[in-house]
Order: structure tokens, then sequence, then C-alpha cells
């Protein structure tokens, strides 16, 4: 990993902790109160705020993730590093294509 | 010398990278350290027996093995202390080429020593003044920390990170720049900087911290890691060194 990635990983991961801990209080909050999948989206579409929200969480996750996966297929994986740069970006553009169709589900009208 | 208490089973790794264990029984003594078995071995059952040792004192770093499964300085590691049941197995150092039974070939550790700018790049000529260094000074105390390495390559042997990546500079190189970099009279820093931030650099390591556990000299390479991945970060985000 050179110094450009690891400030990239540790730069996502400061980020995630905040966007985590409101997910996991969002969740909390709206099973608790009982909410329906309808009550849940009546206060989301069309937000601009939880779609910017979740837009930097997806994105943050997915550079995260596939820096992580870079470093674990160049360790453990037969093969080369630049091999595991191209799969890690693959895989971070599954990541954000799911996150992006997650969040249109969750704002778009 | 003491007398003989018992007999120890020895297993020596015979061979180059493909070999085999061996067994011999080796009389036990009081006060006998690794380094005194395979001596006997050598001396008194098999004088093919390849193994390397220099000052029999823990200064030189030249006779590590793997004993029991660890890398250990064998020279300063008491029989008593590490075979239990009277049994030790001691092959060459890993994460190393063997060259012929317990001895490793050091040369990836030493290269690695130079890929990580581990040489001291004067800034002064014999003409300018001596430096003058505050013992108690933050940069001093960070070299006290970690100077003291022998370059007997325990730390490397037992590096995991060193295991899977073989590109991984590992914790004695990385060990050597940090005192470098807190060297007040070098002057080569962007280079060393620049060259332990490229893939295999320090931000490789994982932090397990087997070097600090295994280090004959106490030393904690870890921390030593830890520091290199603060300076080459403050140095990337001020744009001094590139990706």
């Amino acid at each position: 990993m050179t110094v450009r990635l690891y400030v990239w990983q540790r730069l996502t991961a400061a980020l995630m902790v905040p966007l985590v801990l409101i997910h996991i209080a969002v969740i909390f909050y709206a099973t608790r109160r009982g909410m329906t999948a309808a009550d849940i989206l009546a206060r989301t579409r069309g937000s601009m705020v939880w779609a910017s929200y979740y837009g930097v969480f997806v994105a943050a996750a997915a550079i995260h993730a596939a820096i992580g996966v870079r470093n674990v297929l160049t360790e453990w994986a037969p093969v080369t590093e630049r091999r595991a740069g191209s799969f890690a970006m693959a895989f971070a553009v599954l990541l954000v294509v799911l996150g992006a169709r997650a969040i249109a589900a969750l704002v778009l009208p | 010398m003491s007398d003989t208490l018992a007999e120890l089973s020895v297993s020596l790794w015979r061979g180059a990278q493909q070999g085999r264990y061996e067994n011999y029984v080796v009389p036990q003594r009081e006060s006998q350290t690794v380094l005194d078995v395979v001596t006997f071995v050598q001396r008194h059952l098999d004088p093919t027996l390849a193994y390397r040792f220099a000052c029999r004192v823990g200064v030189c770093g030249s006779c590590a093995m793997t004993v029991n499964g660890k890398p250990r300085w064998t020279c300063r590691t008491h029989v008593a202390k590490v075979a239990g049941g009277g049994r030790l197995q001691i092959g060459p150092l890993e994460n190393l080429p063997v060259i012929k039974d317990l001895t490793t070939d050091m040369e990836p550790f030493f290269a690695k020593w130079q890929q990580a700018k581990g040489v001291f790049e004067p800034s002064k000529t014999r003409h300018d003044a001596i430096a003058q260094i505050r013992p108690d000074s933050r940069a001093r105390v960070a070299v006290d920390a970690a100077i003291e390495c022998i370059n007997c390559g325990v730390c490397y042997a037992g590096c995991d990170t060193v295991r899977w990546n073989s590109e991984y500079l590992g914790p004695a190189a990385l060990t050597r720049a940090w005192t470098l970099l807190n060297d007040e009279r070098d002057a080569g820093n962007v280079a060393r900087l620049q060259a332990i931030s490229a893939s295999g650099g320090c931000h490789a390591c994982h932090s397990h911290q087997s070097c600090q556990e295994l280090c004959p000299q106490a030393l904690n390479p870890t921390a030593a890691i830890a520091g290199l991945k603060r300076r080459t970060t403050a140095a990337y985000l001020k744009g001094e060194i590139k990706a």
C-alpha cells in the first residue's frame, strides 16, 4: 500500500465513524417507533439531506472497502499488484452502482 | 564445564530450501545456550553442519535461528527456557532463502535496508563544526529508543507481513529509516520518506507487533513504523513527497 492509498483509507474510515453511528441510530429509531416502509419513504423521498448523507456514505464505503480488498488480494492471492488494483476498482464501481440504486429507491419520488 | 544433567533431543534442519529435520542427542548442561547445542553437534556429531555465529555474546547479530518455532538469537537463548520436555527443534530463519542447514542468505534483508535509504546522508563537511545534539531533545530520544538494532533478522523472520508480501521492507530496515529520520545531521529525509511511502513501505505494516515481542534488544519496531506512517502522511499532505 502506498501513502496515497493509506491516506484515502484512513480519511474514509474517519468519515464513516459518525456516518455509521447515525445510520445505526436511525435504524433503532425507525424500528422502536414501529415505522413501516411507507412511513420511512414518506420522510426520505425528495430529501436532499438523506440523499447527501447516504451519497457520501456510499462513496466513502466504496473507496474504503476497495482499498482493503486490494490489500487482501495483494497479500493473499497469487495476483500482481496491478491486477489486484483492477479488481479493486471494479469492486468499487460495483459498490457505487449498488449504493446509488439504493439511494435512488430511498429518495426519488 | 558443568556436569551433564540429562540428554536433549535435538532436531536440526539439514539441507537447503528443500531438506528435512534430523535428530541428534546432545548432553544437557547447566547454563547451556541453544548455540552451545548447535556447536556441540558440529564439533562432536556431524562436522558438515553449517551454521553462522561470531561473537557469542549478543552483539554481532549473526546467530539467529528458528528455535521451537520462534526466531531467536541463539547465543543468548538458554536451553532451559525454551526446551520444553528436553526437546529442541532448530531451523534456519524464516522469510529468507536457506543456503545450507541453519544458514540463511541475509542479502534480501540488507538489500531492503538500502532500499529504505538506511544510509546516513551527511549534511555537513569535515570543515564544519560538530553538530550539537541535546540528549533530551525529542528527536534524539526517539533515536535512542530505536538505535540498538544488531541486524540479527529476528524481527524480519517473525513478521507476518514479510511472509505475505515479499516487497515489504520489514521492521529492521524501517526502524533504521526512523532513526535516520530523527537524526538532525541527516540530509536525506525527502528521498527516505519517498522510499518508505512506496508499495512495500511502512504502510504495508499491519501492526501485529511480532517484531516488538521477538526483538532480542527489546526494541519496538512497530512504534517506529507508526512514527513513519505519521511522518510520511504529513509529508504527503504537505506535498513534500509524491505518491
